[in-house]
């Protein structure tokens, strides 16, 4: 196998249906955000089932910490009330964590396990949800659909179309506001999601270009990114949540 | 990078997975979080109570100890006084007894003196009229004695 085919590999998906059209799904990033979706809710329910107002152990402390942290956050910067964000925010930081940290596994240990066990050595399978943009735009343009449904819920429909059209420059310019307001809007669910997916993209292709490194050296780069890559990880799990929770604390405030 | 069907997947997904957070997850933990801080809260105030009575109590405490010994103090202060008092007055009593027994001692003496002088007395006499008989017996020579023998009964 050649270089450029295995990086080529490494890029594609496996998927249903016909490659290219839209009718088609990626069967692993469904399968892995899905099963890493369970994974969350595994632990997160398991601890809120058991929750004790005494001393909090293992898990259940562990699962405080978060709550507290994704907590906090929501309280420094949401100023409204509302019972969704928090826990949007939670499952978001904790998922896209969960979806992010998959990456760190040995980068072809998954994908030779599908080969061998399909017996197909063709097969794709990438591993990393969020190295798929499918997969970051479908979570941010859900954040987007929020984003909408609470500034009409909060504004009322007058208020938010007022606020489309009449903001920043007044009446006079009013065209040009919609054109502003809608090229913001838009900008916020893409750049979330794109954020996050370049990341983990450009990320998961050095790891693949480590692996072509000799098997000698491959440690060196690959200890050092892998620890770069940790803290990436969290950075960009903590990006998503905290831009959600400002944006949807803008779209709950008046202007 | 192709967007197709996984994106409305992976919304799918998501909004059921903050649903059941929403619903199942936060509610408990959050709420337990809540209660431990309020128990917490009040075990804080509760300490800061006790601590504060504790302080009451170790004034009065010091207070009350403060007093007995001042008590104390007075007691074994009243009780040296009347020691003295009764050491002074045991004295007195027994000079006086002294006293009283010295002088009864010496007015028996005396008596007795008295009496031995009472008695030396009557034997003297006596003896000197045994004297005198005997010498009257001797020579009696009425005429050269006479006068002395009349002056002797004169002085008895």
């Amino acid at each position: 196998m050649t270089a450029s085919e295995y990086i080529k590999h490494h890029l594609g998906h496996m998927t249903l249906g016909e490659k290219g059209s839209f009718w088609s799904i990626h069967l692993d990033t469904m399968f892995f955000s899905i099963l890493l979706g369970a994974v969350f809710l595994f632990i997160f329910y398991r601890a809120a089932k058991r929750v004790t107002t005494g001393v909090p152990t293992g898990m259940q402390n562990f699962v405080e910490i978060m709550v507290e942290f994704v907590d906090q956050q929501v309280k420094d910067s949401f100023h409204g009330r509302s019972k969704v964000i928090a826990p949007l925010a939670l499952t978001l930081f904790v998922w896209i964590f969960l979806m992010n940290i998959v990456k760190l596994l040995p980068y072809d240990l998954l994908p030779r396990i599908a080969q061998i066990v399909s017996g197909n050595p063709d097969i794709y399978l990438r591993i990393n949800p969020t190295s798929d943009v499918n997969a970051t735009l479908g979570m941010s343009i859900a954040v987007f659909f929020l984003i909408i449904f609470y500034s009409i819920y909060i504004k009322g429909a007058g208020g938010f179309a007022k606020e489309m059209f009449l903001k920043p420059f007044g009446v006079w310019f009013l065209p040009f506001n919609f054109v502003l307001k809608v090229v913001e809007e838009i900008a916020k669910p893409v750049s979330l999601a794109l954020r996050l997916f370049g990341n983990m993209y450009a990320g998961g292709l050095i790891f693949t270009l480590i692996a072509l490194l000799p098997w000698w050296i491959q440690w060196t780069l690959g200890l050092s990114w892998s620890l770069f890559k940790l803290l990436i990880i969290t950075l960009q799990a903590f990006i998503f949540m905290v831009l959600t929770i400002v944006y949807l604390s803008m779209a709950h405030e008046d202007h | 990078m192709n967007i197709n069907l996984t994106l409305l997947g992976q919304m799918i997904t998501f909004a059921l997975l903050v649903w059941v957070t929403m619903k199942f997850v936060w509610p408990p933990i959050i709420e337990a979080m809540q209660e431990r801080q309020k128990k917490i809260a009040d075990g804080l105030a509760a300490a800061e109570r006790g601590k504060h009575e504790q302080e009451l109590a170790e004034d009065r405490a010091k207070k009350v100890l403060q007093e007995a010994k001042q008590q104390a103090n007075e007691i074994i202060s009243q009780a040296q006084k009347r020691a003295n008092e009764i050491v002074e007055s045991s004295k007195d009593t027994a000079r006086q007894e002294g006293e009283r027994i010295k002088a009864s001692a010496q007015s028996e003496i005396e008596q007795e003196v008295n009496r031995a002088r009472e008695d030396l007395r009557k034997q003297v006499g006596l003896i000197a009229v045994a004297g005198a008989e005997r010498i009257l017996k001797r020579e009696v020579d009425a005429g050269a004695h006479d006068q002395a023998i009349q002056d002797l009964a004169a002085q008895i």
